[in-house]
């Protein structure tokens, strides 16, 4: 990207910033299955906290923090949690995504569901964010950003 | 919620867009953008919407402002050929 001026301080408001946008994203997929929000928008605020290092710090300083190799694997772990919990209830008998089947020991369905979902909200969290982050790093390739 | 606060809200939004469709400046249209998605997730979660608001604040005003703004930065006014 052109810029017409360099300075430091746009870097440490983000880097200031980042950790916390960071943390509200986790906390909104944590709490997703009972409360507004989920595995979309805390992805999404994951992402966004990532960008901001991205945007304010150029291509050096954002490969210290993901790599861009590393987003594709991310997303391809996300959608195999997602599609993990939901063939392990389809080979333990159930229909897919049925959480009341998961095979976890000591838990009776109502808590079986309510941890199958906050499972698959991590999954699609993480794929949310490496897809994100992705679609960022692809549109400013090719272009020396920093 | 509160008739006129949402009056203000309807108000700064419709300001927002149009400043948006007719200013020169792409930079300042993605910023109104930015602006309008906000007021509007604002009014979503004033009707009660909270999922809906929550995802238009996370999507419209923190993502696609970055992507748009790279937009802005890689492509020029005037074509070349």
């Amino acid at each position: 990207m052109n810029k017409p001026f360099q300075t430091p301080i746009v870097l440490l408001g983000a880097r200031l910033l980042s950790p916390y946008i960071m943390l509200f994203g986790w906390y909104v997929i944590i709490h997703g299955h009972y409360s507004p929000g989920g595995g979309f928008q805390g992805g999404a605020l994951l992402a966004a906290s990532i960008l901001l290092i991205r945007v304010a710090g150029g291509r050096r300083v954002a490969q210290l923090q993901i790599k861009e190799f590393a987003t594709t694997p991310l997303a391809v772990v996300g959608v195999s949690i997602y599609f993990a919990a939901g063939l392990v209830a389809v080979a333990m008998g159930g229909y897919f995504l049925d959480y009341g089947m998961l095979p976890i020991p000591g838990m009776d369905p109502a808590w079986l569901r309510y941890t199958g979902i906050l499972i698959i909200e991590v999954g699609i969290g993480l794929a949310v964010m490496a897809i994100l982050v992705m679609i960022y790093d692809n549109m400013v390739r090719g272009e020396d950003y920093g | 919620m509160i008739w006129e606060v949402e009056l203000i809200i309807l108000v700064f939004l419709a300001l927002s867009a149009i400043v948006a469709l007719e200013v020169k400046d792409m930079l300042v249209a993605v910023v109104m953008m930015t602006i309008f998605s906000f007021l509007m997730a604002l009014l979503f979660i004033a009707m009660g919407a909270i999922d809906v608001g929550f995802t238009e604040a996370v999507i419209g005003a923190g993502v696609t402002g970055i992507l748009f703004v790279v937009v802005v930065f890689q492509t020029s006014r005037k074509s070349n050929d």
